[in-house]
């Protein structure tokens, strides 16, 4: 007892040292724990991007290409993969649903997916969260179009707004099609997906708007379809093909009779393994940040123990009068121990409180921006890992501005000479 | 009359510092007897703090045998000598040797925070800490209440050396070590001073080493030792002498 008030009295005394060591440890521990939650939550998002999707198929690609085309609406597809496909792939006994997808355009640089209510009925995220209309209803026939809570919030659309799609898929188009706006008829709720940053249409309609471009030329009207252009629009082409099976069980074979379909050269993937392929090529630079970290986290450890032992001095005169008033070795091993655990365990709560204010203030807008979900719940096994480790080292620390004054408390400090 | 019991028992006892071959101590017999009061005298080198140093069990003889109290310090650890000052030794530091960032009743009591014994001598006569502190600082006309729970740092010189007398008297140790105590005091304080710790010492039938460059003190003490008659080292060491 008589050591705790002590030690609480002499942290009084140095309360500006102290409190810059505490400050230097919490804020390695706050950017530490911030990382690893940025880290867990870009692989939350990344992950839950796709759910309930047991197969991906596009034209013969890399796997990963057709993912980050397909999922993520990053690059494009270097083939696409006919109706006909599409049919015969929807028609086998395993499949239960097939949602086509159609990429090639876009609007003020977010992607336009053309697709059919399949991927309002089945797309699945996260958890196996289906889409939700925040306003409106799904697109329906004709030039009309749904958009992600993202694009609605940046762009002010609501039901009702109409808007024109452009060729290609970069932020600025010369080709559009003015002539055809598109209707928007909803607006999704926030996934946290790149569905967020995406326009959906129907596939007849981006068909229309093909044809239209092409049927102007020879003066005849959009949506009707010209004769000369039946054979192409029975033979129409897809981007890829979301597809769910009756049972998960016959993702292999089925994924084998695709990538063998001797009608035309498709890839089939399993999104759950290319997504954590690809999670695995971003763990470098995962490596990296966390290194980094740690490395700070080392230096702020490091000045706690330039700064104990820089006090060492002016300590060890205070330690051998408290020896020499009754205080036994072990007393002041123990405020000097104290003292270093103390400080790391108040720079760990500190950090902790940092870190979470900071992810209050700034989960909003990572959302927003990156479409990254950082969760701000209880500290995960990881955390609690970097955690004790810190604490440990601060121990270890600790031990050695101890031991020192330990040893050398009454030798040099009481000096009573005449 | 005091008890002719030994207090202090030194029989050829030598001490040198680390890294120094000719030893600063050397000492063939000294006997301290219980409730004695000693005047220790000498000039400034001949090792006088060294060997209250030895008394209080802040260092140890190369050789030699040195027994406070009845107990043979070279047989004690270093905790159990920590143990053994706290119990029944009270320090009077040159320097002080003042905690400064605890006040002065803190600092006066905090003796009988680590000294279970002293502790309870003290609130056997039914006082508190703080009384007993309090009732201290008053002899030593410290008992302002504008300055008790002021840190010590705030102190003048004269005012941090009656703390650390007070310090030193708290829990009636039964050996009182005081070095040069009253360098700083003036002269109706020292006379308050000597006459509080000589009637501290009485009531604990405490037993008093003094040590002093001021010989008006000498008088009521009722033994005085030259120290560079008691310490052959000092002896041995060439005489310096100034030339005027």
């Amino acid at each position: 007892m008589a050591i705790l008030g002590l030690a609480i009295k002499s942290f009084r005394n140095r309360k500006f040292t102290t409190g810059l060591t505490v400050l230097s440890i919490a804020l390695s521990v706050m950017l530490l724990l911030g990382i690893e939650k940025i880290r867990v939550g870009a692989e939350s998002s990344f992950t839950s991007t796709i759910s309930g999707t047991d197969l991906i198929v596009g034209a013969r690609s890399s796997p990963v290409q057709l993912l980050l085309y397909s999922v993520f609406h990053i690059g494009n597809p270097t083939n696409n993969i006919s109706v006909h496909s599409y049919e015969e792939i929807s028609e086998q006994p395993q499949v239960k649903w097939a949602i086509p997808l159609s990429l090639g355009d876009s609007h003020k640089g977010y992607r336009v997916v053309g697709t059919s209510a399949d991927f309002y009925q089945h797309y699945r995220f996260g958890k196996q969260q289906s889409l939700q209309l925040e306003q409106g209803a799904w697109f329906g026939e004709g030039y009309q179009a749904v958009v992600g809570a993202d694009v609605a919030a940046a762009q002010g659309y609501e039901p009702g707004t109409e808007i024109i799609i452009a060729h290609g898929s970069g932020d600025e188009s010369f080709v559009t099609h003015a002539d055809k706006p598109f209707r928007i008829t909803g607006v999704l709720q926030r996934t946290g997906t790149p569905v967020d940053r995406a326009v959906y249409v129907g596939l007849e309609s981006i068909d229309a708007i093909h044809e239209s471009f092409e049927g102007d030329e020879h003066g005849h009207d959009p949506l009707m379809r010209h004769a000369d252009h039946a054979d192409e629009s029975e033979e129409g082409e897809l981007s890829a093909i979301l597809i769910g099976l009756q049972s998960r069980g016959a993702a292999l074979a089925m994924q084998r009779t695709i990538n063998e379909h001797d009608h035309e050269p498709l890839t089939a993937i399993m999104p759950g393994t290319v997504l954590l392929e690809v999670w695995q090529m971003m763990g470098t630079v995962e490596n990296v940040l966390m290194v980094v970290s740690g490395f700070v986290v080392a230096v702020g450890l490091f000045s706690m123990l330039i700064i104990l032992m820089t006090s060492l001095n002016e300590r060890r005169r205070e330690m051998a009068i408290l020896r020499s008033v009754g205080a036994r070795p072990a007393h002041v091993f123990v405020l000097i121990m104290g003292e270093a655990v103390f400080l790391t365990l108040l720079a760990i709560i500190l950090g902790l409180a940092m870190v979470y204010a900071l992810m209050l203030f700034m989960q909003p807008w990572l959302e927003s921006a990156f479409g990254l979900y950082v969760a701000i719940g209880w500290p995960n096994t990881t955390e609690l890992i970097l955690l004790s480790v810190i604490a440990l080292c601060g121990f270890l620390i600790g031990l050695i501005p101890s031991l020192r004054i330990y040893r050398y408390s009454l030798a040099d400090g009481m000096t009573i000479r005449v | 009359m005091p008890e002719a019991s030994p207090v202090i028992q030194i029989t050829d006892l030598r001490f040198a510092w680390k890294k120094q071959a000719q030893p600063v101590l050397n000492i063939a017999s000294l006997e301290i007897n219980r409730e004695e009061r000693v005047f220790l005298r000498g000039p400034s080198g001949s090792g006088k703090s060294t060997l209250l140093n030895l008394l209080a069990g802040v260092a140890l003889p190369q050789s030699g045998v040195l027994k406070v109290l009845g107990r043979d310090m070279n047989t004690l650890g270093s905790a159990q000598r920590d143990h053994f000052r706290a119990d029944h030794i009270g320090l009077i530091f040159q320097m002080f040797n003042l905690i400064p960032y605890l006040s002065v009743v803190e600092n006066v009591t905090l003796p009988c925070r680590f000294s279970g014994k002293r502790r309870h001598k003290v609130l056997a006569q039914g006082d508190s800490l703080e009384h007993e502190a309090m009732r201290l600082l008053d002899h030593l006309d410290m008992a302002h209440a504008d300055v008790l729970h002021e840190p010590v740092s705030e102190l003048s010189v004269g005012q941090q050396q009656r703390v650390a007398a007070a310090r030193a008297l708290i829990g009636a140790p039964e050996l009182v070590i005081a070095d040069e105590p009253t360098s700083s005091l003036d002269a109706d304080r020292r006379s308050a001073f000597i006459d509080l710790l000589f009637r501290e010492c009485d009531s604990a039938n405490a037993t008093l080493v003094f040590v002093s460059h001021d010989n008006t003190l000498q008088a009521p003490f009722e033994r005085t030792i030259e120290f560079d008659q008691l310490n052959r080292a000092a002896q041995a060491q060439p005489k310096l002498h100034v030339v005027s």
